[in-house]
């Protein structure tokens, strides 16, 4: 774990709360982990009551269920369906309208939103997935002025995981639980009984300034090493293992492999795990117009390449069938990514196989692959 | 008779054939010409010979009622026309007519068929210089069949 | 300040200022450039065409790279968005980003022959290159365009075809998969021009486009004849939407066909086509 000793500090839920209010006098929208619709979700938050205190979740193959945990934990939890994707690329972001009058055609653009945004509670994994998220959004030739808005006003105060969910396989893909970077202020929720309390550490001058306005002490040796303790526990109780070495060459040196068809056999194409996924970012564009149509808008929105239509070209779809689109999307995820984008396009936060809705487990098609690899 | 076993030796489909094989092949062989719009040989008739274009361009055709008709392909110099003498039963299925002046070298089949027979390393020979010819046209008719240049790709 | 430049997925209204018909259900838009007239083109670059209310298709570029103040589409109408944007007329507004993707490989062709073979509508996104190369003769060696296309009708502009077979610096074929008469060229697939062409496949570049199928097998013919893998280019289609490699939708492997292509060399191609819907 990456907390300095000098650095670190600690932080008591009051403390926290004063955090959050700091950051909404500062102009940003707070948002975090609430319970909704019986998961952990991201939304807006106003205050610590909002968090999912004393929640956690049992995760495995196409399973998600939230429990009671035995303490008052604000962060005992893994992850939840949602990534922060939708609120820094978002699933419907309209580029531009025009309006026409008479022989006229105004073009006009779509102003990237100047919001600031406070993300709280975001793990180890999620910020390797925004990590990449920028390289895919931002590292190009041009770069999505919208996401880099965002992006550039975004205030993270991420938490170390100090539990492991069933479908979690971070430290396998090097992505977790430890927070390493990309930072603003992060935290570990220690496990004492009473109310929580947090080894704290600044990840950038913003976090630090923020800090100041905020009452904390610095962190016993016995709390830092509680802390890492926690964390450390977690890397050794992944639910998941990824077998990584050489990956993107066994796959791509099985393109034919039977196991495609096999999974295949299970796949429901329905683009769940593309949903859920923080590191997927394929979209589509709709356009769009009135009646009359003096008035057109364009829509960017979320796609999925486990649709047919996603590789349309002319004639028909060049992957008509589902094995085609599956082995396209893991393909893709843990293989052709590091072609394009220098990383894999994987982290390892399990969502695609707890919210697959049969189970179709990543890790194990992987393992599959590796020991009936053809000689 | 020389001349033309030096025409055979030159032509491109028999580059590298052997010099006895063209001395063989030459007393099965004759110059012919068709003037513009003559046919070389129709469908239904007996393929008794093929042909080994040296000048003039050649449009191979099918025709059916209602449907005029239509060339598949056209040959040109270099090329050979005709290769339905080499099955049973030897007849054309076709109709070949010379697009210009043609001059060619026509070469006796049923001759050919007998000293093939008779010589099977002359008859393995000629198989792998038909064998291309028949596989390319084969490879050609399929993607023609595909119609890749449709409005419907 | 131009939106353009700051953001590539806003388009640019411009406005039609001629349309001819170019063959069945084939039209070539020339647009007025306006005020993106010094962004300029390369050849096989593509623009994403946008009909208003309807969506938007990438067309490559069809006209002269010399000539930027025309932007010029030769777009075949097959689907809702290509239907609309072949139905306007002189004066109508469409909405124009680009230009995106590779080039025909011009720089590297230059001291050599130079080889282009075209399939259908393929002949379209060739054309700028040919300009180029026909306004620069002397810089290359012996050009030859074959040409392979459905029946005589189909064939693509017949009139500039016909001003080309009179040049006697440039070698042209034309075939057709099947004809009826009058017909008196040649009939039969492209490929089966390569072998008259008179090229040295050891300098040789070679830019093809047209169905995948006929690039796979021409790709494959040069190579039997010598051409080296890289030096045959394929122009590339998949399904495109960013035009700028960030939406997914034209992933072929690890390229992204409308940013790594659509011009991309043989060898990077010749494994992947070899793959099933990759």
């Amino acid at each position: 774990m990456s907390l300095e000793l000098q650095a670190a500090q600690l932080l008591t839920s009051q403390g926290l709360d004063q955090l959050l209010k700091a950051l909404r006098r500062g102009g940003c929208r707070t948002v975090g982990p609430t319970v909704r619709d019986g998961v952990i979700a991201y939304e807006d938050i106003d205050c610590l009551e909002d968090l999912p205190r004393g929640w956690t979740d049992e995760q495995s193959g196409g399973h998600y269920r939230l429990r009671r945990r035995e303490d008052d934990a604000l962060f005992g939890y893994a992850v939840g369906p949602h990534s922060w994707k939708p609120f820094l690329h978002p699933p419907r972001q309209r580029l531009w309208r025009t309006h026409r009058d008479g022989d006229t055609v105004r073009m006009q653009r779509e102003a990237p939103d100047g919001q600031r945004l406070a993300l709280i509670g975001v793990r180890a994994c999620e910020l390797k997935a925004i990590a990449i998220q920028d390289k895919v959004l931002l590292g190009g030739a041009y770069g999505d002025p919208h996401y880099r808005a965002r992006r550039a006003g975004t205030f993270i105060i991420a938490v170390n995981c100090t539990v492991a969910g069933g479908t979690c396989f971070c430290a396998s893909m090097g992505c977790g639980p430890n927070l390493t970077a990309g930072f603003d202020l992060g935290l570990t929720e220690l496990g004492a009984a009473g109310p929580p309390a947090f080894v704290l550490q600044a990840g950038t001058p913003a976090g630090s300034q923020l800090l100041e306005e905020i009452p904390h002490r610095p962190a016993t040796a016995n709390e830092i090493a509680a802390a890492r303790a926690r964390v450390q526990h977690t890397a050794e109780h992944m639910g998941r293992q990824m077998p990584t070495e050489a990956l993107p060459q066994l796959l791509l040196r099985n393109l034919e492999h039977p196991r495609w068809s096999e999974v295949a056999e299970r796949c429901l194409a329905c683009g769940n795990c593309t949903m859920v996924c923080p590191t997927c970012f394929c979209t589509t564009l709709e356009d769009s117009s009135d009646l009359t149509g003096r008035e057109t808008s364009r829509t960017r929105r979320w796609d999925t390449c486990f649709t047919v239509d996603f590789a349309f070209v002319h004639g028909g779809s060049v992957r008509q069938s589902t094995r085609a689109r599956y082995r396209q999307w893991m393909t893709h995820k843990l293989a052709t990514w590091h072609q394009q984008f220098g990383t894999c396009g994987c982290v390892g936060c399990g969502r695609c196989i707890t919210w697959c809705p049969v189970g179709i487990d990543i890790t194990e098609e992987v393992s599959a692959m590796r020991t009936s690899e053809p000689t | 008779m020389e001349g033309l076993e030096q025409i055979l030796a030159e032509h491109p489909f028999f580059a590298g054939f052997d010099p006895a094989y063209a001395h063989l092949l030459g007393s099965c062989a004759k110059n012919v010409r068709f003037d513009p719009g003559r046919y070389l040989l129709q469908q239904g008739a007996p393929a008794d010979q093929f042909y080994l274009l040296r000048h003039g361009r050649v449009a191979l055709e099918l025709s059916g009622p209602g449907r005029g008709t239509v060339t598949f392909q056209t040959l040109g110099p270099g090329e050979l026309v005709g290769v339905s003498w080499l099955v049973p039963p030897y007849r054309w299925t076709y109709d070949a007519k010379a697009l210009e002046l043609v001059r060619a070298i026509s070469i006796d089949a049923a001759c050919l068929r007998g000293k093939s027979e008779a010589d099977h390393d002359l008859g393995y020979e000629m198989m792998k210089r038909f064998m291309p010819v028949l596989i390319q046209r084969l490879q050609a008719a399929r993607l023609q069949l595909l119609d890749v240049y449709g409005a419907r790709g | 300040m131009d939106e353009r430049e700051t953001d590539p997925m806003v388009p640019t209204v411009l406005r039609v200022r001629s349309r001819r018909r170019d063959g069945p259900q084939v039209w070539t838009l020339e647009l007025d450039a306006g005020a993106i007239e010094r962004t300029g083109f390369a050849a096989g670059q593509f623009n994403m065409l946008t009909a208003f209310g309807i969506g938007e298709v990438p067309i490559s570029f069809s006209g002269d790279p010399a000539q930027p103040q025309r932007i010029v589409h030769t777009i075949r109408a097959v689907g809702p968005v290509s239907g609309a944007l072949t139905r306007l007329g002189a004066g109508a507004a469409l909405a124009v980003r680009g230009p995106f993707g590779t080039g025909w490989p011009m720089r590297e062709a230059a001291g050599r022959d130079v080889v282009l073979i075209a399939g259908g509508l393929g002949l379209a996104p060739l054309r700028p290159a040919l300009y180029q190369l026909l306004a620069e003769r002397s810089r290359y060696g012996r050009i030859t365009l074959l040409y392979g296309t459905r029946s005589p009708q189909e064939i693509l502009f017949r009139r500039e075809i016909d001003s080309w077979r009179k040049r006697t610096d440039l070698m042209i074929d034309v075939t057709v998969d099947h004809a009826v008469q009058p017909w008196q060229g040649h009939v039969g697939v492209v490929t089966a021009l390569i072998a008259r062409a008179r090229f040295d496949p050891g300098r040789t570049v070679a830019l093809i486009c047209g169905p995948e199928i006929m690039m796979r097998f021409a790709a494959e013919a040069l190579g039997t004849a010598g051409v080296a893998n890289g030096a045959i280019y394929l122009s590339m289609e998949r399904s495109m939407s960013c035009g700028i490699g960030s939406c997914g939708h034209c992933q072929f492997g690890g390229l992204f066909i409308c940013r790594d292509g659509p011009v991309i060399p043989y060898d990077l191609l010749r494994e992947p086509l070899r793959v099933r819907e990759l």
